[in-house]
């Protein structure tokens, strides 16, 4: 178990004064990260779609986010008679929060000596490490489902109550990559995580050594915590006019953005901490680069992933809220399970481990075979009519979604909505609704 | 009631915790943390069962269980306090407040309605009764699993309480661990199968679901039967429509902003979306 150097020999002032600093230090990067991740976002999305963006505000426009920030700063502050006005202007401060806390286990840099001091350069190392940040994330929902609720406006609501589905149901499969990582490491602490993956350059990340599947899981899982695109149902705009944050305005419109980003920034950079090392990388042995290049590092990997999210935003169309539920009940959840058993067995196990995996994976077609040839059976199946309506997926597609939506009474939406929250109640209402069954079956039939 | 054990299940231990840490050594970090915890996790409890709006409870029930992770981790207990935001406030109070925001309960309760006959008088006893169990569950906690506490104190073991606590549930105590695992796997199925439809029902869904169903939908009956009728303004009762056209349904039984929607009604309904572009 590893300590922070820090703390060896007792607390006293220095020591305290070194925290706040780097607790400041910390939330003024963050900060400006979100001013840069949001003008990044719509540069490269604006290049995507052969725009130019932002370029008036400042250089290449980089002062944009502040411009805006400022505006919405100076913008009339609305608050719906109908809202809760304590929850209401709770919300976004929810919101916000886990971000910004989450970001506190993210190891920066190695080990940094000041005037005789010696340091992480993280916020805090704590023992339950990585647990802080499923803590954290667990904890975001509330932002948004109360923000939705104390709206008190129908869209908001549904837009909240998507969100806390979808958030709950890809905790399960991001918690479980998460042990993956944990079981290699032998240590919950984020510090540990990194120094178990620093012996050789790549092939020592548990990118590598996980096989690459739990990183791809925990990729797909923090798109969809995040509720970045394509997973961004919960301000699905054709559908939902704003999401959750529908009624809000001003700077607490500002503040569940700011909350977005600095989610995505928190997001990416655990992804580095846990599956490519951390700031682990070739590092030149003079005097202040050597503390210096693995910051570097870990930024450079960090922007990897700004980038493919916003690429993500780019190029991949929105799920419908179906299909995202399927991917992360019964494709994401069941193959970290067996990915689990895996992992586990080849660390006890070693080559027997092969012979596992073998039969693992003749098991797991034969059961996909039997899923099929189940699902073949026709719509009227032992499950009801959600299974006629999963098989309007591939022709239905996106393109017939507004159609649905709106021309077939709007029981769908909420029978739909209520579908994902992986509760026999809500999908023995989508069936129940006929709606939902029955709506998408009628398109493809 | 239930919430009322539950706080004072999470107070209890605290007031034999902090007698061991006022009489031990502690610094007065710990000592100002406990106190400032304390005070919160009381403030919570007692707002749990004062507010009138069911949203506000679980909301302070929500800031009693960060107080109490708090104190967990000033005990050293860290991976129980994680496992407390995660389990409770991450998932079990979001749980509840998907069915305050669904049931349509979000609205103030009339306190004068009682119905439980006699839980006035009752409520007072059980939670004495409750009290004094746990107090001498904490002073004796022999008497109850053996030993006075399960992995013994977690400072100076080696990897911390969370390793303690691992190699405890996975060896002694693997047996009890994986039947509880067993049990919640059974739970999971038990209502996965209950609420399971038949399947040969047809679309008919006001016959045949789960009672919560039946309920929900005879409450849309008696709120399409009071259509137009002014809602109370409450902070929560919207019966407003995007249109600005008072709403279908009244503020009964499903959560007003989904009732003209969610549930099927015996009498068709205005939707507010066909008049959106």
């Amino acid at each position: 178990m590893s300590f922070d150097p820090l703390f060896v020999h007792g607390v006293h002032w220095p020591e305290v004064l070194i925290v706040v600093i780097r607790a400041v230090v910390a939330f003024a990067a963050l900060m400006v990260a979100v001013m840069m991740m949001i003008w990044f976002e719509r540069k490269i999305i604006s290049d995507m779609q052969a725009r130019v963006g932002p370029n008036r505000a400042g250089p290449f426009g980089l002062l944009q986010t502040l411009a805006d920030g400022i505006k919405l700063f100076f913008k009339e502050d609305l608050i719906p008679d109908k809202s809760d006005r304590f929850v209401f202007k709770l919300a976004p401060y929810l919101s916000i929060l886990p971000a910004i806390v989450a970001f506190a286990i993210v190891p920066v840099g190695g080990v940094m000596s000041v005037a005789g001091h010696r340091f992480d350069l993280q916020v805090a190392d704590p023992p339950i490490g990585i647990l802080l940040l499923l803590a954290m994330s667990s904890i975001s929902v509330y932002g948004v489902m109360l923000a939705g609720w104390s709206s008190g406006s129908k869209y908001p609501l549904l837009g909240a109550v998507r969100a806390s589905a979808q958030m709950i149901s890809y905790e399960a499969a991001m918690g479980m990559s998460v042990i993956m990582v944990v079981l290699l490491a032998g240590t919950l602490s984020t510090r540990g995580i990194i120094d178990a993956q620093a012996t050789t350059f790549f092939a020592s990340w548990n990118l590598v050594r996980t096989g690459v599947v739990p990183f791809v899981i925990f990729l797909v899982a923090v798109t969809a915590e995040t509720n970045r695109p394509p997973f961004d149902l919960v301000e699905a705009d054709s559908e939902l006019v704003g999401g959750f944050n529908t009624e809000y305005s001003s700077i607490r419109f500002a503040l569940f953005y700011m909350a977005e980003f600095m989610s995505t920034i928190t997001m990416s950079a655990v992804i580095v901490t846990l599956f490519l090392g951390g700031p682990d990388g070739p590092v030149p042995h003079v005097m202040v680069l050597d503390q210096l290049v693995p910051v570097a590092w870990f930024v450079g990997k960090t922007l990897l992933f700004l980038f493919a999210y916003v690429w993500f935003r780019a190029a991949l169309p929105r799920l419908r809220y179906d299909q995202l539920m399927d991917l992360g009940w019964k494709v994401l959840i069941p193959l970290s399970l067996v990915w689990m058993l895996l992992v586990a067995g080849a660390l006890i196990a070693g080559w027997w481990v092969v012979g596992l995996a073998g039969a693992l994976v003749l098991g797991s077609v034969l059961l996909f075979r039997a899923i099929r040839v189940g699902k073949g059976r026709g719509g009227s199946s032992a499950f009801g009519d959600e299974i006629g309506a999963g098989r309007g997926r591939g022709p239905v597609g996106v393109a017939s979604l507004p159609g649905r939506w709106t021309a077939l009474s709007t029981a769908a939406a909420p029978a739909t909505s209520l579908s994902g929250t992986g509760s026999p109640r809500g999908s023995s209402r989508a069936g129940g609704s006929g709606a939902g069954g029955s709506g998408a079956g009628g398109v493809e039939r | 009631m239930s919430t009322v054990v539950t706080v004072v299940a999470s107070i209890g231990p605290l007031a034999h915790l902090a007698g061991a840490g006022l009489l031990g050594v502690v610094s007065r970090v710990d000592f100002a943390t406990f106190w400032a915890c304390a005070v919160i996790v009381v403030v919570g409890a007692v707002g749990v069962v004062v507010s009138r709006n069911p949203v506000h409870a679980a909301l302070m029930l929500v800031m009693t269980l960060f107080a109490v992770a708090v104190l967990f981790i000033e005990q050293h207990a860290n991976f129980l306090a994680a496992v407390q935001v995660i389990v409770y406030a991450g998932a079990i109070v979001v749980l509840f407040l998907f069915v305050i925001m669904f049931l349509g309960v979000d609205r103030d309760e009339d306190v004068n309605q009682e119905p439980l006959r006699g839980q006035r008088i009752l409520a007072p006893v059980l939670v004495v009764l409750g009290l004094a169990g746990v107090l001498v569950l904490g002073i004796g906690a022999h008497w109850a699993v053996g030993a006075p506490s399960v992995v013994g104190p977690a400072r100076g073991q080696p990897g911390g309480d969370v390793a303690a606590l691992g190699r405890a549930v996975f060896t002694v105590y693997l047996f009890p661990f994986e039947i509880t695992a067993g049990l919640l796997v059974i739970a999971v199925v038990g209502a996965v199968v209950l609420a399971r439809r038949p399947p040969t029902a047809g679309q008919d869904e006001l016959s045949v679901g789960v009672p919560g169903d039946q309920v929900a939908g005879s409450d849309g009956g008696t709120a399409a039967g009071t259509a137009g009728e002014e809602t109370p303004a409450g902070t929560d009762a919207h019966a407003t429509d995007a249109t600005g056209q008072p709403g279908p349904a009244g503020d009964v039984g499903v959560s007003p902003e989904l009732a003209g929607s969610s549930e099927p009604q015996p009498v068709p309904q205005p939707e507010p979306h066909e008049v959106a572009p």
